[in-house]
């Protein structure tokens, strides 16, 4: 019985030893990765400040004021102005649809709203 | 083996001679009790032993650790998650609505060791030939006699980086360097001030704030735990273009040497705009004037906002009625004596090109018609203590606590006696100084309905809180007062279709640097508020010796220069500040608006 104990634990031992082996050089090839892509999310966030800081000059008041002024044939664009300020009432909503009127004869006002009642109590 | 105690072989011998044979069960005994005596004694050493080891391998353990913590180098954990990471070691300023005011860009700095160099005096040539601000002469000198290291340029763009390259000595080397961007150059320059490099090495430099709010807040912007988050400013981009282009264009027509502007939320106390012109552009910030007897204020780096301390003249005559109301001695309707000229003592005062608005004027007529006998009379009434301490509860005694490096040097000029004949001066806004932000944060307080806010350059979340210094009622009829002067009185160009302007016009004599003023030289203001039946903003607009050459004579009043420039900036800035004009606009305009969106 003992030595089957002596070459079971053996060979565990072996084995173990060789998963620590390989667990060793996974979490160094991962952390290696790790690495890489941290240099790389620094880099694009380098090139993104950068960027952003591009988009920022590009679009300085100044530049935008005489891109605007020489452009004035294509875009007519002017200064915002107290007159272009609208109001709610200025907005063209949709016209109401009309509520279908049956022809005379088929069926009276009344029985119109006895169809509406019906459907509220069916709800 | 175990020994018997008593073996059968020696107990009958023991008896056949005589003897006791309990003895030897006695001394059988006794050397049993002693091997086992020895033998626990053996393993309890054994197992202190061992105890012994075992804690001293721990001991060591964690010694060597400390020991190796100590002396190594600290290094980022690799594993961890990398979350807002720092990416700049001073963080962005963006403006309320988070468009970028100043931030940090990668570039090189160029050193060179001149004992690698292999021609030094071809290299300095053309080194001198890419920057030209560079003496080849110098260069050639500092790389020869001898020194192991020369600092050539501290930024570089990527062109002159690869000229340099070019270059192809060994001796040129180049070194990582963040430096600072204003994206929108001029724009905003006294607010953000400039940088500088502080202590340099050759794979970093400090980036340190040299003025403005970048030296203000400097500690703040390179604080490692807040760099990831932009430090927003109350700042309106917009806004703020829009202001400093009415300016430059104002002082322009009105043929002034300089101004300045200040758009503030009266509920807040945040700067939406601040400007002052002439300016700079703080990438590229000029040198400071050094000789003894330059002006201050001539040099672009001059903050007139903040740093120009003027008298204010008519401006302050407001702070007289007001404070009167506030009393209980006058109402807008109570007549008091405007009979000019009035002699105090030694002195004289008169009005405005000697008219005399007398023998009596109401309150409001005072304002409106800017009367400084009437005003010189409210403030006698009042007394110069009770004006004083009224004064001083407005901030005008103090300096202001801005977000700027130069507010704390910029010490209104107070006079040390505070006589009658100041009292009187005083009223009508001369005798004392004080910058254009006193004046925005004092018209402020009469904007909100009496509360005292302190101005701030940083975007705040909500209404601000402070002391109150005049009543609401008393604030809504200086507010009646002042809409009045633009309505009927000395600012009736201020006057801005749909936006209510209130205002106070002040044109003050340019004090001479001798002693006395100048005769043609004024600094002229032009203090207002919109839209005046709920007061948003307050705009102060301040030109320094402006004329209007427009007429048959120069005129240099304010109602004919500061007060058309702030109109203009009204009407531009407002619409940008989505206050919608309370008047509507014609309506078929308006429709074409609409049915083009």
């Amino acid at each position: 019985m003992r030595p089957v104990l002596y070459v079971l634990s053996f060979l565990a031992l072996i084995a173990l030893g060789s998963w620590a082996y390989r667990e060793n050089y996974a979490t160094q090839a991962a952390l290696k990765e790790v690495r890489v892509l941290q240099g790389t999310i620094a880099d694009l966030r380098e090139a993104l400040s950068v960027q952003r800081a591009e988009w920022a000059y590009l679009n300085r008041p100044d530049r935008l004021r005489d891109l605007v002024a020489l452009n004035f044939d294509a875009l007519r664009l002017l200064p915002m102005e107290p007159w272009q300020f609208g109001s709610p009432a200025q907005v063209a909503y949709p016209v109401p649809e009309l509520p279908v009127i049956a022809p005379p004869g088929e069926a009276g006002e009344l029985g119109d709203v006895q169809s509406t009642s019906a459907t509220d109590e069916g709800l | 083996m175990r020994t018997p105690l008593r073996p059968l072989a020696r107990i009958l011998y023991a008896r056949q001679m005589g003897e006791n044979p309990d003895r030897i069960e006695r001394d059988n005994l006794a050397a049993r009790n002693e091997a086992l005596r020895e033998k626990t004694q053996g393993r309890a050493a054994a197992r202190l032993g061992l105890m012994a080891v075992a804690f001293g391998c721990a001991y060591l353990t964690i010694g060597l650790r400390m020991g190796h913590l100590a002396a190594s180098v600290p290094v980022e954990p690799v594993a961890s998650a990398p979350g807002a990471e720092i990416v700049a070691q001073r963080a962005d300023i963006v403006d309320r609505n988070g468009r970028i005011l100043a931030t940090n860009m990668t570039t090189s700095a160029l050193y060179a060791h001149p004992r690698d160099m292999v021609d030094p005096k071809e290299t300095a040539r053309q080194l001198a030939a890419i920057f030209p601000e560079l003496d080849a002469a110098t260069l050639e000198r500092h790389f020869t006699d001898g020194r192991r290291f020369v600092w050539v340029r501290k930024v570089l763009s990527p062109e002159q980086m690869q000229k340099v390259h070019e270059i192809g000595d060994p001796g040129l080397l180049f070194g990582p360097r963040e430096m600072r961007l204003y994206p929108n150059g001029t724009l905003a320059a006294h607010v953000l001030g400039g940088y500088s490099f502080g202590a340099e090495g050759v794979h970093s430099a400090e980036v340190i704030g040299t003025a403005g709010i970048e030296k203000a807040l400097d500690s703040r912007l390179r604080d490692p735990a807040q760099a990831g988050t932009p430090l927003a400013l109350s700042l309106d981009l917009s806004v703020q273009a829009t202001v400093e282009e009415v300016l430059a264009g104002g002082i322009s027509v009105m043929n002034a040497r300089g101004g300045t502007a200040i758009v503030m939320d009266v509920h807040t106390g945040e700067l939406v705009a601040l400007a002052s012109a002439p300016t700079f552009d703080p990438n590229d910030r000029p040198v400071p004037p050094t000789a003894k007897d330059a002006e201050p204020s001539d040099s672009p780096l001059f903050n007139r906002a903040v740093q120009g301390v003027y008298e204010l003249g008519s401006t302050f005559k407001i702070f007289a009625a007001a404070q009167a109301m506030e009393l209980g001695l006058v109402t807008a309707d109570t007549m008091v004596d405007a009979n000019a000229p009035m002699k105090w003592g030694k002195y004289k005062i008169k009005e405005f090109e000697g008219h005399n608005y007398g023998p009596l004027l109401s309150v409001r007529d005072v304002i409106q018609k800017s009367s400084n006998v009437g005003t010189a009379h409210i403030a006698l009434m009042i007394g110069g203590l009770r004006q004083q301490a009224f004064l001083k509860s407005l901030g005008f005694f103090d300096p202001l606590p801005v977000e700027l490096v130069e507010a704390p040097g910029a010490r209104p000029l107070i006079p040390k006696k505070w006589p009658d004949i100041v009292t009187i001066t005083a009223s009508y806004g001369h005798g004392m100084s004080a910058s254009p932000l006193h004046l925005a944060t004092a018209y402020a307080a009469i904007a909100n309905g009496g509360i005292y806010l302190k101005p701030t350059l940083l975007k705040q979340s909500g209404p601000a809180s402070g002391p109150r210094v005049i009543s609401e009622a008393t604030a809504a009829e200086a507010r009646a007062m002042l809409r009045s002067v633009v309505t009927d009185g000395t600012a009736s160009l201020g006057e801005v279709k749909g936006y209510e302007v209130a205002g106070k016009t002040g044109t003050a004599d340019k004090p001479k640097r001798s002693g006395g003023y100048y005769k043609d030289k004024v600094i002229n203001t032009f203090a207002a508020m919109f839209p005046a039946s709920d007061p948003r903003y307050v705009l102060i607009v301040t030109l320094d010796e402006p004329v209007d050459t427009a007429g048959p004579k120069p005129r240099r009043t304010a109602g004919w220069t500061a007060v058309p420039v702030a109109a203009e900036m009204i009407r531009r800035v407002a619409p940008l500040l989505g206050l919608r004009p309370a008047v509507e606009a014609p309506a078929e305009l308006a429709l074409t608006a609409a049915s083009v969106n």
